[in-house]
């Protein structure tokens, strides 16, 4: 950890709330993307066999 | 070959799907490295101590919140104008991308404004146009979800990409339409002989390089997401045509 002084508040704060929001918008996008690909393979599949 | 050619969601998907892994692991690898770099092998400055450390979140994210409306305006557009649907499906999934990028723009800045400016918030114009921006991402996103069909929902969020495009503007150049307020002039990248607000001194080569590292490394980050996310919205959007179908057999 380097020596942030007087500020090392405000400094983690915001690398931690930034980082936080990136991985909550990357994590939601690739659940989103995951859980819609899986749907769409059981229609399609639920098409392929009527 | 016609870059009209990617209109059609097959190539889209298939281009998108090839590039995706590289354009993704770049993002991590560059992104990861900037963010050590700065917070941890940059020194204080002198005026702003280890506050300093803030820039290479907070302007990266900036740029991508406004960049993020551009392209939205640009796909738009593409949808107005040509009717092609990828085109719209890419605008409706930058838009969680740049507002998430101007919610982290605003928070690290009143975090950053606090111990400098001694004030978490102030009605600068940059500032208050970043927020009005901030609130068209939302009105923007509701907007898609609100209407039901996607024709039109893609026409009515289109005017107001449109409309928001000015505070887009705004958000960029607030520094330079108006010289007051609190917030400084660009010092990351500015063209010399500007006058006002943008003569102010330019960041030393010691916070440029990570910093630029950085903005390199959002960027990627944003074409993985807006990829990623367009590629579920195309799936999604099969997956109803075949569920319509279904239900008409």
């Amino acid at each position: 950890m380097p020596e942030l002084g007087k500020y090392a508040f405000e400094v983690v704060l915001a690398y931690g709330a930034s980082i936080g929001l990136i991985a909550v918008l990357c994590g939601a996008s690739v659940w989103r993307a995951k859980r819609v690909k899986t749907a769409l393979r059981a229609v399609e599949a639920r098409r392929d066999k009527s | 070959m016609s870059l009209w050619e990617y209109a059609n969601p097959t190539k889209f998907m298939r281009l998108s799907g090839a590039v995706l892994p590289w354009v993704s692991a770049l993002a991590a690898i560059s992104i990861v490295s900037a963010l050590y770099w700065g917070f941890f092998l940059t020194p204080e400055d002198f005026k702003q101590g280890s506050t300093v450390k803030i820039i290479f979140i907070h302007v990266p994210a900036a740029m991508i919140a406004i960049n993020a409306w551009f392209m939205m305006l640009v796909t738009s557009l593409v949808w107005v104008i040509r009717r092609h649907h990828v085109s719209a499906l890419a605008a409706r999934a930058s838009a969680p991308i740049g507002f998430v990028m101007t919610l982290i723009a605003l928070i690290t800045g009143a975090v950053w404004g606090q111990p400098m400016w001694g004030t978490w918030w102030a009605w600068d114009p940059r500032l208050t146009s970043f927020l009005i921006l901030g609130l068209f991402y939302l009105g923007y996103m509701a907007l898609w979800e609100a209407v039901e069909n996607d024709d039109t929902a893609a026409d009515l969020t289109s005017v107001l990409c449109l409309v928001g495009t000015v505070f887009a503007i705004l958000s960029r150049y607030a520094v330079n339409f108006w010289n007051q307020g609190l917030h400084q002039g660009a010092s990351v990248i500015r063209v010399d002989g500007v006058t006002g607000a943008d003569t102010a001194e330019k960041v030393s080569n010691v916070y440029f390089y990570p910093l630029a590292l950085s903005m390199l490394g959002f960027f990627l980050l944003f074409v993985a997401l807006v990829l990623l996310r367009t590629r579920t919205e195309i799936r999604l959007r099969r997956m109803q045509a075949l569920l319509a179908r279904e239900r008409v057999n």
